[in-house]
């Protein structure tokens, strides 16, 4: 006798990232693609650091909220936070989006699967480190894949002596975030004054790529395959350089690529690639963001739900390989004002749970 | 020393004071003391009732309510 | 009637929601009490040896030792610890490090004579450094000490020395290189890349005075890169293999030096020390997978030679102290004023030192500045810090605090204080007094015409 269809099951995901701002954290549209799974359902447990993240308060995206420690609290703070969490719910699943808390994450990992049950779909150490961008390019030396040159300054001095081989316009890099263009000697030197100043050392000066900015939003699924992978190009950003719309393109070196970078590295989760293409068709690589992006739910949109694949993934089900996508498809990103009484921002604040 | 009128205390020891749009956490034993002042207890009165139910020295809870005090005119909470 | 039980007494606390960056679920390290150390209550050391007070754990000593031991033992046949004096010199914990087997290394005259008088056979003393004069070097021969040439100047004054001696000191030159990680560390020894380090060794062997048995490099410090040292380690492989092919002469020690991280969390560092620190396998992996990948004869491998300290003995030491007073500053916040400062935790210059309430106290924090003793602005401790509200005679505990602090405390404005160290026992003994004002001015000498005083 045939079965009947079997019942889906539903799973509590537990998802950081609710910073829904001005530069958005990718909490929201992932929680968004998770409600429309078709192969399972949701209860979402939101995970906010700051009491005015605006995912906190979207009622109808998550279930319950609690705060967690800032990262900078040590992994020792989150395991207990997830520990009393966990004695609440059934948490199965934890959908990390932020670059500074994923260090922790990664080294939590086993942990709190072991002891407590809750999976994760995240690079190794060694992944999350080699991409960084001050490894990266040696990193795509290793991998065969176009990085702009760039050597690591520690001294204004050295910054003269290291341009001497370098042809301007030049890139100044920070640590972790900014970038300045330089075209002059002097210039490259205030830059790097500022940036040190901001961002610490090193300083990364990088040869600057004229072309056209792509982006990647994709996942890997640990064993070298690439399991699905949507290119954007963004049409309008904003001062802070986010992209407030953009659009999914078809480009098949692009999707190469991708799938090269993945069964090179095994990549093992979803990741963002940042790449400039030039106007004689090089593409060469920029940035891998080691989460999703705030744009992703775009992919789903075109017909890649990857963050519903990473959950099967996680949870060891049958997992969808994603060989299409919708180009044309547009996301343009609104603001939205919602109006809160003043005891939910109390509840969060004062017992850290909403 | 008086509080503003209008904050508003909630027994978790959440103020809000509608008229800057700020707000604070007071911890428990706070939080008692800004319902005093509510009520319209001295400062001596206060630390009385303090002492009753709390095992604390005199001068220590008046070193502490003098403290508090400076806190709450810095935040702009007093009258 | 029966009295009414009263209920437990915390400082009134306000503080400001929308301003503060920092949840109350965040940064709760620091709530947590330490009110033990080794099963003994902070208070009773308090109560015994006075505030402030350093503590050592012995078993904490020897703990973090086996777990070096075994780490680099495990991969490596061919090990020997040396104890870095300069990280803590005290004589109970150097002889801790000696019973374990460990040798002496050390960086001036006075370690020097502080190890021999420990009873280290001078055979099992390395001796580095800048700084010997000619009298260390002569006693450095006639012990049959390591010696580790820094710079030319010594590398001739030796030669000269062991000429007219008529001995052959045993020695290892000082290299330093470009390990991928800066700033380099080039103001000690010899440079590899551009050439001197080669030099070196040519004159040593050319000229057959001195013995060369072994290279050392010490890339840097509080390292947090492990791969720095597999670079290192190729680097003096290399060096010790084209020694062999071009003098047919054998380097029998290859000195790592030290630099491993230990667990405090540096200042602007975003991450909390004991997170974003390499485990000491990782550096014992990356160290001697280089050594056995370099090509060397499997029955005749060098020794590794290890000099690490920081990363040995800083989780070992604890600060112990006692709140002085409260302030509430121009701006609102508040300072909390201990009995030590910057003069007795030298390190807080540098690190984000992890300061803990040494007794149960509640979980409303305060953002807090601590402040020393001293009357002097500099005499910060932690500039922000969130704790429990804590009251004057209160006592605290600084972690973290066992590496360097003894050696570069000062006595500034008032004594150092005493120093304890807890056996495996539980037993606590006195290792060194708290100053007194006869021992600060034993050496002081007062001119004749100085000594009377009119009023």
């Amino acid at each position: 006798m045939k079965r009947k269809k079997k019942m889906k099951p539903c799973y509590t995901i537990a998802v950081t990232g609710l910073n829904a701002i001005d530069s958005p954290g990718p909490g929201v549209p992932v929680i968004r693609s998770l409600k429309e799974a078709s192969s399972f359902d949701v209860r979402i447990i939101g995970l906010s650091y700051e009491a005015l993240e605006p995912g906190i308060y979207m009622r109808n995206l998550v279930d319950k909220v609690y705060q967690v420690p800032y990262p900078s609290a040590g992994t020792d703070m989150m395991f207990e936070r997830f520990r009393y969490i966990q004695s609440i719910e059934k948490i199965d699943f934890l959908f990390p989006n932020f670059d500074a808390e994923l260090f922790n994450f990664i080294k939590l990992e086993q942990k709190l699967r072991d002891e407590l049950g809750v999976r994760m779909v995240v690079p190794s150490l060694q992944q999350f480190e080699s991409r960084n961008k001050v490894n990266l390019f040696e990193y795509g030396k290793n991998h065969g894949v176009k990085v702009p040159a760039a050597t690591l300054v520690h001294s204004a001095r050295e910054v003269s002596a290291k341009l001497v081989d370098m042809n301007f316009p030049i890139v100044v890099k920070g640590k972790f975030y900014d970038a300045k263009i330089a075209y002059t000697n002097e210039q490259a030197i205030q830059h790097f004054d500022k940036i040190s100043a901001q961002w610490g050392l090193p300083v990364l000066l990088q040869e600057f790529i004229p072309g056209t900015e792509l982006n990647v939003c994709g996942v890997g699924d640990g064993a070298g395959k690439l399991v699905g992978a949507v290119p954007m190009r963004k049409l309008y950003i904003t001062d802070k350089g986010k992209a407030w719309a953009g659009v999914t393109i078809s480009d098949k070196k692009l999707i190469d690529l991708t799938r090269k970078l993945v069964k090179e590295t095994q990549w093992n989760g979803p990741f963002e690639l940042e790449v400039m293409k030039t106007v004689d068709d090089k593409y060469y690589l920029i940035e891998i963001n080691p989460r999703f992006p705030a744009w992703c739910y775009l992919t789903t949109g075109a017909g890649q739900n990857q963050v519903e694949s990473v959950v099967n993934i996680g949870m060891g089900n049958d997992v969808t390989y994603f060989r299409k996508y919708e180009t044309g498809k547009l996301f343009i990103r609104y603001a939205y004002d919602m109006i809160v009484n003043m005891n939910e921002f109390e509840q969060i604040s004062i017992n850290g749970e909403l | 020393m008086k509080l503003k009128k209008d904050i508003a205390i909630s027994d978790s020891g959440f103020l809000f004071n509608p008229s800057s749009g700020d707000s604070y956490t007071a911890n428990p034993i706070a939080t008692e003391i800004l319902k005093y002042m509510q009520s319209g207890f001295s400062n001596e009165q206060i630390i009385v009732s303090i002492m009753e139910s709390y095992e604390v020295e005199r001068s220590t809870i008046e070193k502490d309510l003098f403290d508090l005090e400076s806190m709450l005119s810095n935040y702009k909470l007093t009258r | 009637m029966k009295k009414k039980e009263k209920k437990i007494y915390e400082r009134p606390l306000i503080r400001p929601l929308n301003a503060s960056i920092s949840n109350k679920f965040g940064r709760r390290t620091e709530w947590l009490p330490l009110t033990h150390i080794d099963g003994i209550p902070v208070v009773d050391l308090i109560n015994e040896f006075g505030s402030p007070l350093f503590v050592y754990s012995e078993k904490k000593i020897r703990d973090n030792f086996m777990m070096a031991k075994r780490a680099f033992e495990t991969r490596y046949p061919k090990i020997q610890f040396a104890w870095s004096y300069k990280t803590c010199y005290l004589n109970a914990v150097c002889n801790v490090y000696h019973q374990m087997g460990s040798w002496a290394e050390v960086v001036s005259g006075f370690e020097y004579e502080k190890a021999l008088q420990n009873g280290v056979p001078g055979d099992k003393i390395i001796f580095n450094g800048p700084d010997k004069s000619k009298h260390d070097l002569l006693l450095a021969m006639k012990n049959n000490t390591l010696i580790h040439i820094d710079h030319f100047d010594e590398l001739y004054l030796l030669t000269e020395l062991a000429s007219s001696s008529k001995s052959k000191p045993r020695v290892a030159i000082r290299i330093n290189m470009d390990t991928g990680v800066y700033p380099q560390w080039d103001r000690f020894g010899f440079n590899y890349e551009n050439g001197q380090a080669w030099e070196a060794v040519n004159k040593i062997l050319m000229n057959d005075a001195l013995d060369l048995v072994g290279i050392h490099t010490h890339i840097g410090t509080f390292m947090m890169t492990p791969s720095a040292y597999a670079v290192a380690t190729a680097k003096m492989t290399e060096l010790a293999i084209q020694i062999k092919k071009k003098f047919n002469h054998i380097i029998t020690y290859i000195d790592m030096g030290g630099g491993f991280a230990s667990k405090n969390t540096l200042k602007g560092s975003y991450y909390a020390g004991a997170d974003a620190v390499p485990d000491i396998g990782e550096y014992a992996e990356a160290i001697t997978s280089a050594l056995l990948n370099a090509g060397f004869d499997r029955n005749n491998l060098p020794f590794l030679y290890l000099e690490t300290g920081r990363a040995l003995v800083d989780d070992t030491g604890f600060l112990l102290g006692t709140v002085l007073a409260n302030k509430r500053l121009a701006d609102g916040r508040r300072a909390t004023i201990l009995d030590f400062g910057v003069n007795t935790l030298f390190t807080s210059f540098w690190y984000d030192h992890k300061i803990s309430p040494a007794q149960e106290m509640g979980h409303y924090a305060e953002e807090t500045i601590l402040y020393g003793p001293l009357c002097m602005n500099i005499d910060v401790v932690r500039d922000a810090i969130s704790l429990p509200p804590l009251k004057p005679g209160q006592h605290v505990v600084a972690q973290y605090v066992g590496a360097y602090n003894i050696t570069q405390s000062m006595q500034f404005i008032t004594f150092r204080p005493a120093v304890v160290m807890i056996d495996r026992e539980g037993r606590s003994h006195l290792i060194r007094k708290r100053e007194s004002l006869d021992y600060v001015q034993k050496n002081e000498i007062l001119p004749s015409h100085l000594k009377k005083l009119n009023w």
